[in-house]
């Protein structure tokens, strides 16, 4: 199951494709030795779960936050096992620690059956061919434009240059020095002079936060008036930014004096 | 008008015929439309074709469906995504397959086949639903599914912040050869209401 050649070539690949989160994880660990999934002794998951997720930073993976989470979980559940139980009256009612886990982890089971299905359904299809002589093709139809990025493209254009900057030291809190409606002047401006500039360049050279969230909200903001349009010609490739007439009527905006 | 009579065809040719030409599967009413069309542009003794009704259409349709399956042609008829299509026999796909030098398919990621199921199932459904189930972020998978077109952005919920609510599409009916959501297992019982599992832990 664990291909070893993979860790070494697709770290972050390969941190999903053995495990694809934390239920995966767990279920294979019970699966693997058989624990009945409604009494889990949850001692001997976590010290396992832990193992796991060493090995994996050995191996130098890139361990993503949830699985994180989830030793966190497993130890609170552990710890609360270990406390007496002090209310003898509502025994009854007193939730087992494991339930809400056991709940997630029966729920999750379910649909990762329900997903083993459809991957059978997938290799069934496999031998289907439909007229054209093809199968169904999977991606962008001719009737949506892939030209134009979509908002997760934009947010992930934001995140890049927001990771670029990295984390700010803010020692002091200084008035804030740059708005959303400069910003929209600033891009108005700008392409009136180029015809078209890519957004990784509008970030480029900006050392604030704040500078580049109005920014991003500038462009926004203006493909919501529909004076810019942002276009990506392959997926996940740069994104440019165009004006859609040629005079950009900016008074119109309504983001005066807008901060962030 | 000098139309020779013999040489109109009969309605069970005229649907095997759009079914063949057809690159998506047809629903009863579009078949039903395109013939009435016909009919009324062609005008003459064509017009007999505006007589046309779906409740006919099925019928013929059924019948083609067990002829093709008597003739053993290699041939199916069969019901997808709430329409019909002509498709090869399942056990003849490596001929063709190496007739149009087609290799595997590209398949769906385990993490993608996940989110999928659980959309299929919720629909509409939130992203931090899907998140709830499989206890990781799922930006990227939804990302790329919305990309492939196996699942889209129905509307927004009303909660706050207004997120997105997600739903299957017509190309992932296609994609897996099912005609509804109902063909997969259990779905009655997986859909929107969690099932309660009464507190039985450690029983």
């Amino acid at each position: 199951m664990i291909n070893e050649t993979n860790f070494v070539n697709d770290e972050y690949n390969v941190a999903l494709e053995v495990f694809e989160g934390p239920l995966d994880l767990l279920l294979y660990l019970i699966k693997k030795d058989e624990l009945d999934i409604h009494d889990i002794p949850i001692g001997r998951i976590t010290d396992q779960y832990l193992e796991y997720i060493n090995l994996m930073k050995v191996l130098d993976l890139n361990i993503a936050g949830d699985f994180m989470v989830m030793s966190s979980t497993l130890m609170l559940i552990k710890s609360r096992m270990l406390l007496p139980v002090t209310d003898q009256i509502d025994e009854e009612e007193e939730e087992d620690p494991r339930w809400d886990l056991v709940k997630q982890l029966l729920e999750y089971k379910k649909f990762k059956d329900i997903a083993e299905h459809l991957e059978d359904l997938e290799t069934n299809m496999e031998n289907i061919f439909v007229r054209e002589g093809d199968h169904v093709q999977l991606g962008a139809s001719p009737d949506i434009d892939i030209q134009d990025a979509s908002v997760f493209d934009l947010i992930t254009a934001l995140n890049d240059a927001l990771e670029r900057i990295g984390e700010e030291d803010i020692k002091e809190i200084f008035a804030e020095e740059y708005t959303v409606n400069q910003k929209v002047n600033y891009i108005t401006e700008t392409l009136k002079i180029t015809s078209s500039l890519s957004i990784s360049d509008l970030f480029d050279g900006m050392i604030s936060r704040q500078e580049i969230v109005c920014t991003f909200l500038a462009v926004l903001e203006l493909m919501k008036l529909n004076s810019i349009k942002a276009i990506q010609n392959e997926s996940f490739g740069s994104i440019m930014i165009e004006s859609t007439k040629t005079n950009l009527i900016i008074e119109d905006i309504d983001t005066n004096e807008k901060e962030v | 008008m000098n139309e020779n009579l013999e040489a109109l065809p009969e309605l069970k040719q005229i649907i095997g015929a759009l079914l063949f030409a057809a690159k998506e599967p047809l629903k009863i009413s579009q078949i039903n439309n395109v013939i009435i069309n016909t009919g009324n542009i062609l005008k003459g003794v064509y017009l007999q074709y505006t007589k046309v009704n779906e409740e006919q259409i099925k019928e013929v349709i059924k019948e083609l469906e067990n002829e093709l399956k008597t003739l053993s042609v290699g041939l199916e008829l069969i019901k997808v995504a709430g329409g019909y299509r002509l498709q090869n026999n399942m056990l003849c796909g490596p001929f063709v397959r190496s007739l149009l030098e087609k290799n595997k398919t590209m398949k769906l990621s385990k993490p993608a086949l996940e989110t999928l199921a659980i959309i299929a199932y919720r629909q509409p459904c939130l992203r931090s639903e899907v998140e709830e189930v499989r206890g990781v972020s799922v930006d990227a998978v939804l990302r790329k599914l919305i990309e492939m077109q196996l699942i889209k952005v129905i509307k927004r919920s009303d909660l706050p912040g207004k997120p997105w609510l997600f739903g299957t599409t017509q190309r992932f009916l296609e994609h897996f050869g099912i005609n509804s959501i109902e063909e997969l297992p259990g779905s009655s019982e997986l859909k929107k209401i969690i099932p309660n599992e009464a507190k039985s832990i450690g029983g």
